[in-house]
This record gives structure tokens, C-alpha cells and sequence, in this order.
């Protein structure tokens, strides 16, 4: 088994709050975070893929594949976005990292045919990202 | 907010780097100061000598839908300023930290002892701790958590 890792990195704009959480209910969960006008940050994503080499090629898939797909699914929908108002993916949900994480493995895994969806890594910033992986993939996947 | 799709098919684990700097001495007891000097070479200088350290730490939980987060980080980041940067950051790990009385602070032992600090966080389950000496070394623990390597 190799894993393949491809990183990629967009800019996109979130606040989170919750409408059923009163006003100072939001401001005390999420703090600067609740700003009614938004903020931004500079995601890094780290997508992996876990396979065995073809013989012929010698790759466990083509990164120009994962490379179009990334574009597809993830650039196109979330790079220069607001992700609260422009991702339906993300409609009625918090854009927190973790959520957002599992966003992309939902819409990464059925397009990814050459080996197989090992790992999402989401950086919202240097110090804070998000790891998603399959349930109970300590079984085939695990090294 | 939406009870949203995270039905069982995926697992999320949150991550968040902390820095501290410290100085620390390699050197044990249970050895000559010959063996001390040939084992740990410079970092068995007797003065000591720091680090920026870098923990890497990794809960896992249920994504709370009303807050889209597994654990708030502000209560993460107060847990770990307490447990770990207070009685660690700008300190000698040999004399201030009571574990490196006995044990020689290698990153490893770092690393076990900063587990041990951080599993009593009460709102996730604390998955491992990976710490960084420099950019150039860097140590991973798990404790007895199966799912904790291999992924």
C-alpha cells in the first residue's frame, strides 16, 4: 500500500452562527468568529490516496486526475467563496473546519476511482486543521 | 442547524499546534558520566540548552450540529494553556516539571507526559500528541489508543 498526498490551497470567506441560539448565545460560543459580516483565511487542503502502484504506470493514479478532479470539486465551488452562502453542501451547517473537512471527503471519495479516499486534512490555519478519514478504516487502509 | 450528514461513514479528528520554548538536559542518573557524554553527546551539556517545541494535538468526537465543532477551541486552547504552555513554556523541563526529576526529558518522555496531561480533557477524546524538537525531529504518541497510528 502508498499513499499519494496532493495539496491544494484556496481562499474563502465564513462566519458561524446558529439562529437558534440567541445573539449573546452566539457571541459566546463563537466569539470573533460570530461577525455578522464574515471573515476570511487562506485553507490548505492535503488530500490522500491510498493504492497500490499499477505495474505499467507505476502510479497509484494519475495526479493529473486527482489534480482535475480537486479543480472540479473543490476550487470551482469554495475558492473566493463565501462558504455560508455559496456552498449549498454546507447549507444549515456550521463551516467549521471539521464540517467543512467532511464536505470535501463527501464530495472527493465518489470521484476518486484509483485507489482509494485515504485522508482529508483541512488547515484553516497554520495551527488548527481537520482530519477526516473512513469509518473504521483501521482495517484495509491502515498502514 | 440541520442534523447534518455525518452518519457513521466518516471520522473527524480536530487538530491544534501549540508552542512553548524550554531548555532541557539529557543526562541519567543510572549511567556514567562517560556513558552520559558518549549517549547524548551535545545535549548532555551539563549548563542544558532549549527548544521551540511544537505539540501537535489530536481529539476526536461527535460534530456537535448546533456548533459544527467537536470540541470548542476555546475551551481546547484554555485546557492545554493550563495543563502544558503554564508549567512548560519559558521553563527548565529537567527542574520545573516534576516527571523530569526522574525521567530524562527526551521528546519521547516529552511526548508520554503530555499525553498523560492532556487525556483528562473532558469535551473529546484525546487521540495523540505528535511533538516537534525542531523542524527536524519530531515524536508521536497514542497511549493504548488502537486507533491512534496506522493512518
Amino acid at each position: 500500500m502508498v499513499l499519494l498526498t496532493r495539496k491544494i490551497e484556496f481562499a474563502a470567506s465564513h462566519l458561524y452562527h446558529n439562529p437558534d441560539f440567541s445573539a449573546e448565545e452566539n457571541r459566546r460560543v463563537f466569539g470573533k468568529c460570530n461577525n455578522p459580516h464574515g471573515h476570511g483565511h487562506n485553507y490548505t487542503l492535503e488530500v490522500t490516496v491510498a493504492g497500490q502502484p499499477d505495474p505499467v504506470t507505476g502510479m497509484v493514479l494519475d495526479l493529473k486526475d486527482l489534480k482535475e478532479i480537486l479543480e472540479r470539486e473543490v476550487m470551482q465551488r469554495m475558492d473566493h467563496r463565501f462558504l455560508n452562502y455559496e456552498v449549498p453542501e454546507l447549507a444549515g451547517q456550521i463551516p467549521t473546519c471539521e464540517n467543512i473537512a467532511r464536505v470535501i471527503w463527501q464530495l472527493l471519495d465518489p470521484k476518486i476511482k484509483q485507489g482509494r479516499l485515504h485522508r482529508v486534512r483541512l488547515y484553516e490555519t497554520p495551527d488548527l486543521f481537520a482530519d477526516c478519514y473512513r469509518n473504521g478504516s483501521e482495517g484495509a487502509d491502515a498502514r | 442547524m440541520t442534523a447534518n450528514a455525518q452518519k457513521g461513514t466518516v471520522r473527524i479528528e480536530l487538530g491544534r499546534r501549540y508552542h512553548f520554548a524550554a531548555s532541557h538536559r539529557l543526562h541519567s542518573a543510572a549511567l556514567s558520566e562517560e556513558e552520559n557524554c558518549r549517549i547524548y553527546g551535545k545535549c548532555n551539556n551539563p549548563f542544558g540548552h532549549g527548544h521551540n517545541y511544537v505539540v501537535e494535538v489530536l481529539v476526536s468526537g461527535k460534530i456537535d450540529p448546533a456548533t459544527g465543532m467537536i470540541a470548542n477551541l476555546a475551551d481546547l486552547d484554555r485546557f492545554v494553556e493550563r495543563e502544558i504552555l503554564d508549567p512548560f513554556d519559558h521553563k527548565s523541563l529537567n527542574e520545573d516539571v516534576a516527571a523530569f526529576h526522574s525521567a530524562v526529558p527526551t521528546t519521547e518522555n516529552l511526548c508520554i507526559e503530555i499525553f498523560r496531561r492532556l487525556k483528562t480533557f473532558p469535551n473529546a477524546k484525546l487521540e495523540r500528541v505528535r511533538v516537534q524538537e525542531t523542524s527536524n525531529n519530531s515524536f508521536e504518541y497514542a497511549g493504548d489508543n488502537p486507533q491512534g497510528f496506522g493512518r
